[in-house]
């Protein structure tokens, strides 16, 4: 078989594998997997509110998506997207709270990005640094920075900057939040979704042509695919080590702020729920590629949501199963197609 | 005699381009098969098929009397066949016993392996075929030759009766390539069938009993190798006669481009490879270095191009144009005016994945000539690849899109030297075993063009384990042993002596051993 259509067949394959293990988990727990995924349908995609959830998560997860991909053009696995995505959105919190309630709306809204972006992309670039300073494996010494960003958030939040008896900061003044749909166009009534998801195809469409239209980016994948080589040809690979990691940090960054600035305007403990470790499959099952990555994580965005509203039907426990097991599912899938190729 | 191999209507498509077509071929048992022909013209394409790596796309394979149709190699060394890659598939942290018995370790789980059954049948082949090798050494210390002395082990440990060579000369020195025929020749006396690949058609004539030529995917003859010249092979090879040796009209060199003076190198390991190395370079002249594969070419090499690995010591001068090259960087000397073709290609020059027409920039990705915005110009970079297609008989189908590995060993060379001997505004050239792996109807034309560059005023660094190319092409030779010049060929020298050629190369011979 050409390596073109296993591309193509190897994430068709773990979806039909994990939508026929999912009927059977559903069939399990005694309800009809047909009537669950109808009501998921109908949930997600059939009512306008609805969409709009989807699309709020499909942005987040976008862009931890990005945060995953982009470094593995370099063959670098960051595993530390949720690290990211947590610094990323106490920074933007910190700095929406405190910016003066005078300022231009679009000016807040830069300055608080761009601060998210930053924390991101220094969280990440630690990793780099280690790895090419010290040679540290990038899995281990990312997944060590997510535990160490869990700490300091979560000491921040706790012992400095929580209001009282809530586990959640200060709301970001108003000029600071990204409008939703509902607000600035009466789309996607009552939803979270906001004005970030735009960006987010556009920063994914740039992507695509750094990636794969650019010199920078031709010299990224030969610095990935064939490093020895690389330095033959005269390519700084350790450069692209630290530009890859600090783009895919920054991409959580921005991922945390749609959700900080677009949705919930304040952070919360444990506000991210994992989405950065869901990044990991987002990526996985596009192949790394930024404009596939729009499709899988308008997937696993339907199956994030549409696991919340059968809630009544099917216990929330059975459904992370579900999820989980559709992630491992890709996972094998991807690295069989890999064995094939 | 039976019939080993016996090939009837075989085919082999890679979408719609026919690597093989309907070849037919007997390979009978107990002889050395040579298979000879241009560049891309589906010799390596047909012995995979015969080692189970591809499958054809119609015809079929007898083996030893049986049809079969293996799903893969693991069939093919079942059904006791063998294949010695170009690139060996060693385990270098293991030693030689436990590669041999790797994959066929015929034990439980937690049971030892047989180490001492596997050593004793190892020490009674390496006797019996002049396969010398310490079963306890560390493949990782052990030379090339040495090493493909470890793949024919194991494959005469998996008692393999056919056993395919790809191009193996390609890497070896004249003296392994002596040991490995007779290596041959006494397997082949012991009934074993050996199937040869090689574009050395001295070689095919001093060992082989038949050869088959290879064109464009058929094979156009099968004749005794006692019966032909090796003019009439190139012809048969190529379709015209071919010029065996270039014309290389008198060099007239300038300036000194490239000064060397009393480098030395110490590796990371403080192991002195090179001592106190000295030659200069003029421009318009070709200078060969002779020498042992282990002698300091290597870190002569490292050290032109900026790649000494880290913790090397390095002192003396080196210098282009008087300018410093020591400690610079690959792209900084590359911007200097240099140009370079690494002796692996494979794993240092290409990027396997990358199209043809990518490859074809690699490492010149940053002349300004080829950038449109932040990208490159497609157009531009459209009529480059196809210039430096058709001057170099780069054999693809798209070079747009068809990725470099899908290309057969010699045109990925053929891109490697396109790209790198036509680098503009270059004032030194350094070539690492420019030729291998090319046909000699691709070695007529790539040696031209050396003396094309060179007479263009080129300095030219050639570094060869092929005395004759360094002969035909050089103006002047310097002997490299154990870290220095032993002797240098004034260029008289090497004009006079380049007329008794077997003299000249027993001559050097003698300076670099
Ligand atoms: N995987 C592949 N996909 C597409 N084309 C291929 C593939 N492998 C080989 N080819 C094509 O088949 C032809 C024959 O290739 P092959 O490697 O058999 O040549 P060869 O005779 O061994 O040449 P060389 O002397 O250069 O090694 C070439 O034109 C090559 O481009
Ligand atoms: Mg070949």
């Amino acid at each position: 078989m050409n390596s073109k259509n296993l591309r193509i067949l190897v994430p068709l394959l773990s979806l039909l594998s994990a939508l026929a293990v999912s009927s059977l988990i559903i069939a399990l727990a005694g309800r009809d997997p047909l009537m669950i995924f109808q009501k998921m349908l109908h949930a997600t995609l059939g009512t306008s509110y609805g969409f709009g959830q989807v699309i709020f998560r499909m942005t987040t997860l976008v862009l931890v998506g990005l945060a995953v991909a982009i470094p593995f053009q370099v063959r670098l696995f960051n595993i530390g997207a949720e690290g990211q995505l947590l610094m990323g959105a106490f920074a933007a919190a910190m700095t929406g709270a405190m910016l003066p309630a005078t300022l231009p709306s679009l000016l807040a809204i830069s300055l608080c990005t761009l601060s998210a972006m930053t924390a991101g992309a220094c969280w990440a670039l630690l990793a780099g640094v280690l790895k090419v300073r010290f040679g540290v494996n990038e899995v281990i010494a990312t997944i060590m920075l997510n535990f160490i960003a869990q700490g300091i958030t979560g000491y921040l939040l706790t012992w400095h900057f929580a209001i009282p008896s809530t586990v959640h900061t200060a709301k970001i003044t108003d000029n600071s939040i990204i409008p939703t749909f509902d607000s600035a166009t009466g789309w996607l009534t009552n939803s979270p979704a906001n004005l970030s998801s735009l960006v987010t195809v556009g920063v994914a469409l740039l992507l695509w042509i750094l990636i794969f239209r650019s010199r920078f980016g031709y010299e990224m994948r030969a610095a990935g695919l064939q490093p020895e080589a690389a330095r033959y040809g005269g390519i700084n690979a350790k450069m692209h080590t630290l530009t890859s990691m600090g783009i895919g940090g920054a991409m959580a960054g921005l991922g945390a702020a749609n959700i900080v600035l677009g949705y919930k305007h304040y952070y919360e403990s444990g506000m991210t729920g994992g989405t950065g470790f869901t990044g990991i499959a987002v990526a996985l099952l596009a192949g790394a590629h930024p404009l596939w990555l729009l499709l899988s994580a308008f997937f696993f965005g339907c199956l994030e949501y549409g696991g919340l509203t059968v809630n009544a039907w099917i216990p929330k426990d059975i459904f992370m199963i579900i999820e989980a097991l559709t992630i491992l599912l890709v996972i094998s899938f991807s690295a069989l197609g890999k064995r094939l190729q | 005699m039976g019939i080993a191999v016996r090939l009837s209507g075989v085919s082999k498509t890679f979408g719609s381009f026919a690597a093989n077509s309907n070849i037919s071929l007997s390979i009978e048992e107990g002889t050395i098969h040579a298979l000879v022909g241009e560049n891309g013209a589906g010799k390596s394409t047909l012995t995979k098929i015969i080692y189970g790596m591809h499958q054809p796309t119609s015809g079929e394979v007898v083996i030893q009397g049986k049809a079969v149709r293996f799903a893969s190699p693991r069939d093919a060394i079942e059904a006791g066949i063998g294949m010695v890659h170009q690139h060996f598939m060693l385990v270098p942290e293991l030693s030689v016993a436990e590669n041999i018995i790797l994959g066929h370790e015929h034990t439980w789980l937690f049971g030892s392996l047989p180490l001492k059954y596997a050593k004793a049948l190892i020490l009674k082949n390496s006797e019996a075929y002049g396969l010398a090798v310490n079963p306890d050494a560390l493949v990782a210390s052990l030379s090339i030759g040495e090493q493909q002395r470890v793949e024919i082990l194991k494959l005469l440990f998996r008692k393999a009766s056919i056993m395919i060579f790809d191009e193996p000369t390609a890497v070896l020195t004249p003296s392994e390539t002596e040991r490995l025929f007779a290596t041959l020749r006494s397997l082949r006396d012991k009934g074993k069938t050996v199937i040869l690949i090689t574009h050395k058609l001295d070689e095919v004539l001093a060992v082989a009993d038949t050869v088959s030529v290879m064109r464009k995917g058929e094979i156009v003859g099968t004749v005794p190798a006692s019966s032909v010249t090796k003019p009439e092979l190139a012809r048969m090879m190529v379709g015209r006669s071919v010029l065996l040796r270039v014309i290389n009209p008198p060099a007239s060199p300038g300036e000194t481009i490239l000064n060397i003076n009393r480098l030395r190198f110490c590796t990371p390991q403080s192991e002195e490879r090179l001592r106190g190395l000295t030659l200069h370079i003029r421009a318009g002249e070709i200078y060969g270095i002779a020498g042992v594969e282990g002698n300091g070419q290597n870190e002569l090499l490292q050290t032109l191009w900026g790649l000494a690995p880290e913790g090397s010591v390095i002192s003396g001068e080196a210098t282009l144009k008087g300018q410093s090259i020591i400690g610079k960087k690959p792209a900084k000397i590359a911007l200097m005016g240099v140009s370079h073709t690494p002796e692996n290609r494979l794993r240092h020059a290409v990027i396997l994945e990358y199209t043809i027409a990518e490859n074809l920039l690699f490492g010149r990705h940053r002349e300004a000539a080829f950038h449109k915005g932040i990208g490159f110009n497609s157009r531009t970079i459209q009529r480059f690849t196809a210039e430096m297609i058709s001057d170099f008989d780069i054999r693809c189908t798209s070079p747009e899109r068809q990725p470099l590995r899908a290309l057969s060993g010699g045109n990925q060379q053929k891109v490697v030297l396109a790209r790198e001997l036509n680098r503009p505004g270059i004032s030194l050239l350094i070539l690492a075993q420019p030729a291998r792996g090319v046909d000699i109807g691709a070695i007529e034309t790539i040696h031209k063009k050396i003396i094309d560059a060179r007479n263009n005023g080129m300095a030219i660094l050639l570094v060869s384990s092929e005395l004759e190319e360094i002969i035909a092409l050089s103006t002047r030779i310097g002997c490299l042993y154990k870290g220095s010049i032993r002797h240098e060929f004034s260029q008289e020298e090497v004009a006079l002596k380049r007329e008794a050629e077997h003299e000249f190369e027993k001559e050097i011979g003698l300076h670099i051993t």
